[in-house]
């Protein structure tokens, strides 16, 4: 019978291992996919709104992978895969959730706003 | 129910807006009555515990319980004492509707009969269903798992209080106050627009009882995963164990909408942000977009654990191997999926445009088609198998037909011109009753009669439980069917009154159904009763009344707090059955001290802060309300300094338990 | 399942002889737990982008964000992040004071991310752009404050847990708790890039 100190333990590390070399390469990856869209649009590089946001966009994609493997241990094989497929199964509803709803309510707005002169209104 | 006093006196500083006025009885008589039935059945509840000396083991034993059987239990005894507070809303509705016609106005005012019918919904989807499946698939998830508990014991009895907190906070809104009139939703009056204290007891109910739905769908899931026995694999698990597994997943991903959503219409009124207001770049079609991106994977949360329920009981009572398992678990998964998909086809009529609702109107046909593949897997079970028409399997078929005539409306529904026609019309509410009683109350029916025995250690008196089945069934068709009828000739939902006197035959029968129904509620409790008086004669000794297939049919009835004095090993899908066709022999001797968590009061006590805060937010007590919110931070974090959360069952014990079911065993 | 039976011969066996070990499924229930968080960030997400144009003939954007406040919250909070990693690294090396010591440069920085951001709100209400003037700005306050809000239940997660450590030391269950800290932690800045793309850089464009 097992004497542990009171609870269900794993026999193993606790968790991926994480190293200093990985944590600084994140790191440094982390910034410079900050730095670069705080530069571009402080200094107004992009003059075409759409393409600006596309590369924002990218770039924020990029880092927040950056975060999951780097800091966050991501990978296929931590739980069994199931971090992984959690991971996924809610970035696909976040996905449907967000694209949807502005879908949806882009559509709506424009068949049903009164019609008159507006300022600020949604654009996409 | 009266309107509170306005607010045109300052509010108290202690009290905030909670005055004598806010206590309607005065005026209404309903209530009256109400309040003093409810004193006096607590008053006799109250003595009964005092008398026969309970207040101990109920504390101690089950409300600081952290076993899953037991919480299990507590959720099934909530779930169906909520049953009969929603199920007098629907009376009181049904006897509304069949009077109320030309100059007889009926005797709920129009404000009465709102709080009626919104607390009808709320209770019934909340506080009804919601804690009966979860209290199924929290007492058989790890049974049919072969594990001893679920992964967070302490997290399982907290979401419980939790969820009751909810539900205490719906019925003081009865005698303090009054309860929203917004729907179940709140679609119709949003925001700063009715500022009365009912939309805030919804919403503070509905978030304290989604706290413990999240944390326990988190749960269950942690559980699925990862103590699952050895050797069961994920396609050797019971249909039962997939179907708790998708719920779960479907809880997780989306009742933080729910939450959001809420949390946006708080803000609004409390606050006076412009989320959901007609101006200042407000938009209320955003909360209705939101709310439905909960609120449909909510319905198949609701669903895929009664399909999970019927799965077992066709395979026990046909005697033969559920037909299909790879697909069964494919089908659960899609309509996991896909039901992410569909949530516009509520609101087809708000204007979104041809594009918009062709694709949802599309999606919703879809997902109708595992649906129907698992109809198929049923039925094929059931062909050339043995079948025994024990009431689970009555439930069974029941649901068969009628879930197939619920489905068939929704196709209906979901083509967007259709729906044009019929949104918001008895028709709806005629085909969302259909699947909801036909497949989830049918479901939750044949479930508790099915592992009855297991809990209580007897079977359900069966001549009772056929009588419930029939007035059920009978009575749904009854109440219902006429509903389809008036829907297609255009009569609208959540109305009070009406002129047109053609229309009152079709609901008085509907009233005559819902009569008929109240007679087969009453048949259940009854056979509650008469099974409890003759559980003698009714009793299981050998832990497998119905000869069944998975595992928890493997332990004692009831089973003992460890559940399995060994951990099993599985080979095969159906692991009870493989056990007995291969001769297995339960062992004798050999057992060990067992590992088991610590009951805890925490749960209860961080609960009653979350109700006390819930309170004084709606009643904007706002000393009370920080002062509570800080002692729920502090009780919390004071249960993190708990480390000593388990304990072991000793040897000794073990054995003593053990030889007593080799006894038991050794009678039949 | 990590304790598969031998099968000897032809007899199956169909129980354990011994209490076998679940493997503790607190990090992945709390893996969990921030997918669930992810979904509420998600709506509020949807519904700044469907809100956050709308200000109601106040000032947008451009005009209210200041991008260099901004990018000094957001190097406050990468720091915190890269420093709650040596914390990680010394509780692997089971060096109690030096974790102690990395999680408190942590919650500085966390409270430093704190000050800056209430200090950027105080000036925008100063400035009447009020979580009450529009839609837009209720959208920003309450995306922005309910990230801020997860970052202060954080900090206060972490002085309990340097306490709780500094009592038990790095015990199994510590180091549990520590793991999920950081994921919250991790995650926390995560959504921060979110919200400084979304909201902020895609705001003054």
């Amino acid at each position: 019978m097992s004497a542990h100190d009171g609870v269900h333990d794993d026999g193993h590390d606790d968790g991926p291992h994480s190293s200093f070399s990985g944590y600084m390469v994140g790191f440094v990856l982390s910034v410079v996919l900050t730095a670069i869209p705080f530069w571009l649009v402080m200094n107004d590089v992009i003059s075409n709104r759409t393409t600006a946001v596309l590369v924002l966009g990218g770039l924020a994609v990029a880092q927040i992978l950056v975060h999951m493997v780097y800091f966050l241990h991501m990978n296929g094989k931590v739980e069994g895969g199931w971090t992984m497929l959690s991971t996924i199964f809610t970035v696909v509803f976040v996905a449907i959730a967000i694209a949807g709803t502005l879908w949806v309510m882009f559509h709506m707005n424009s068949n049903m706003m009164p019609a008159h002169e507006m300022h600020g209104q949604l654009s996409s | 129910m009266s309107v509170s006093a306005e607010p045109t006196a300052a509010p108290h500083w202690l009290l905030g807006r909670l005055t004598w006025d806010s206590v309607p009885m005065s005026h209404e008589p309903i209530l009256l009555w109400t309040f003093l039935a409810v004193v006096l059945g607590g008053v006799v509840m109250l003595a009964l515990i005092t008398r026969y000396r309970l207040w101990g083991p109920m504390w101690r034993d089950w409300f600081c319980s952290i076993d899953h059987k037991r919480i299990g239990i507590m959720y099934m005894v909530l779930g169906i004492v909520m049953l009969l507070r929603g199920f007098s809303d629907a009376v009181m509705m049904r006897l509304q509707q069949a009077m109320a016609f030309g100059d007889s106005l009926g005797y709920l005012p129009p404000h009465h009969y709102d709080q009626i019918f919104t607390a009808h919904g709320v209770i019934m989807i909340f506080f009804v269903a919601m804690p009966l499946v979860t209290g199924l698939m929290n007492y058989l998830v790890p049974l049919q798992i072969g594990a001893r508990d679920v992964a967070f014991p302490f997290l399982n009895n907290f979401s419980f209080w939790m969820t009751t907190a909810g539900a205490v906070l719906v019925m003081v809104s009865l005698f303090l106050g009054e309860f929203s009139t917004a729907g179940w939703l709140a679609l119709s009056t949003l925001g700063n627009q009715n500022p009365g204290v009912g939309l805030d007891y919804y919403i503070w109910a509905l978030q304290i009882a989604g706290v413990g739905t999240t944390l326990s769908g988190i749960n269950l899931l942690v559980t699925i995963i990862k103590m699952r026995a050895p050797g069961m694999n994920l396609m050797k698990m019971p249909v039962f164990v997939w179907t708790s597994l998708c719920t779960n997943a479907l809880i997780v991903a989306s009742f933080p909408i729910l939450t959001a959503a809420l949390v946006l219409m708080s803000l609004d009124r409390y606050v006076g942000t412009n989320f959901f207001t007609n101006e200042l770049g407000g938009n209320p079609m955003l909360y209705v977009n939101l709310i439905w991106i909960w609120g449909h994977p909510e319905v198949y949360i609701l669903i895929l654990p009664a399909f999970g329920i019927f799965s077992e009981v066709v395979a026990t009572f046909s005697g033969k191997r559920l037909f299909g398992y790879t697909s069964m678990v494919y089908a659960t998964v899609c309509i996991t999926i896909l039901s992410y998909l569909v949530w516009l086809h509520h609101f087809f009529t708000m204007g979104s445009g041809a594009s918009v609702n062709s694709f949802f109107g599309i999606t919703t046909m879809i997902i109708s088609i595992p649906t129907g593949a698992k109809i198929f897997n049923w039925l094929f079970t059931m062909y050339r198998g043995r079948i025994r028409f024990e009431v689970p399997m009555l439930w069974t078929v029941g649901f068969m037909i009628t879930f197939a005539i619920g489905g068939m409306t929704g196709v209906l529904l979901a083509v967007p011109p259709a729906d044009f026609v019929l949104h918001n019309s008895l028709f709806l509410i005629a085909h969302f009753h259909n699947v909801i009683i036909g497949g989830v109350l049918f479901g939750l029916m044949a479930g508790i009669t099915y592992w009855y025995p297991k809990a209580f250690g007897y079977k359900l008196d069966p001549f009772w439980g056929k009588c419930s089945f029939w007035f059920w069934l009978i009575g749904f068709y009854v109440a219902f069917m006429p509903l389809y009828v008036l829907g297609l000739m255009g009569v609208t939902r959540r109305a009070n009154h009406f002129e047109d006197p053609s229309l009152q035959i079709w609901f008085v029968i509907a009233a005559f159904g819902a009569a008929l129904i109240a007679i087969g509620i009453a048949c259940f409790l009854i056979q509650l009763v008469v099974s409890y008086r003759r559980r003698e004669q009714l009793r299981d000794l050998s832990g497998d009344p119905w000869n069944g297939r998975t595992l928890e049919w493997a332990t004692s009835s009831p089973p003992p707090a460890y559940n399995f004095a060994f951990t099993p090993v599985v080979h095969d899908v159906d692991a009870w059955w493989d056990m007995k066709k291969h001769g297995y022999q339960r062992p004798l001797g050999g057992f060990q001290a067992i590992h088991m968590p610590s009951n805890t009061a925490a749960g209860v006590v961080i609960s009653v802060l979350s109700l006390v805060w819930g309170f004084a937010l709606i009643w904007h007590m706002w000393p009370l309300a920080i002062g509570s919110f800080a002692a729920i931070v502090l009780a919390s974090i004071v249960h993190t300094f708990n480390y000593q959360r388990d304990h072991h069952i000793p040897a000794v014990e073990v054995i003593a338990t053990e030889d007593a079911r080799t006894r038991q065993l050794a009678l039949i | 399942m990590a304790h598969s039976p031998t099968v000897t011969g032809a007899t199956r066996a169909y129980h354990l002889e011994h209490e076998p070990h679940p493997e503790n499924g607190t990090a992945l229930g709390f893996w969990m737990y921030l997918m669930s968080d992810c979904l509420i960030f998600a709506a509020l997400f949807a519904t700044y982008g469907v809100l956050g144009r709308s200000y109601a003939g106040g000032p947008g954007g451009a005009e209210l964000f200041d991008l260099k406040l901004v990018a000094i919250n957001t190097a406050f909070l990468l720091l915190s992040s890269i420093t709650f990693g040596f914390a990680m690294l010394q509780k692997q090396l089971n060096n109690k004071g030096g974790t102690l010591a990395w999680l408190a440069v942590t919650g500085l920085f966390g409270l430093a991310f704190l000050g800056l951001e209430l200090y950027e709100f105080r000036h925008l209400i100063h400035v009447g752009a009020t979580p009450q003037s529009s839609a837009a700005m209720s959208a920003f306050f309450t995306l922005v404050g309910t990230h801020g809000l997860h970052v202060t239940f954080g900090c206060i997660w972490l002085v309990v847990l340097m306490i709780q450590i500094a009592q038990h030391g790095l015990t199994r269950a510590n180091k549990r708790r520590l793991m999920c800290l950081s994921m919250f932690w991790h995650f926390l800045d995560v959504v921060w890039i979110g919200v400084f793309t979304f909201v902020y850089l895609m705001g003054v464009l």
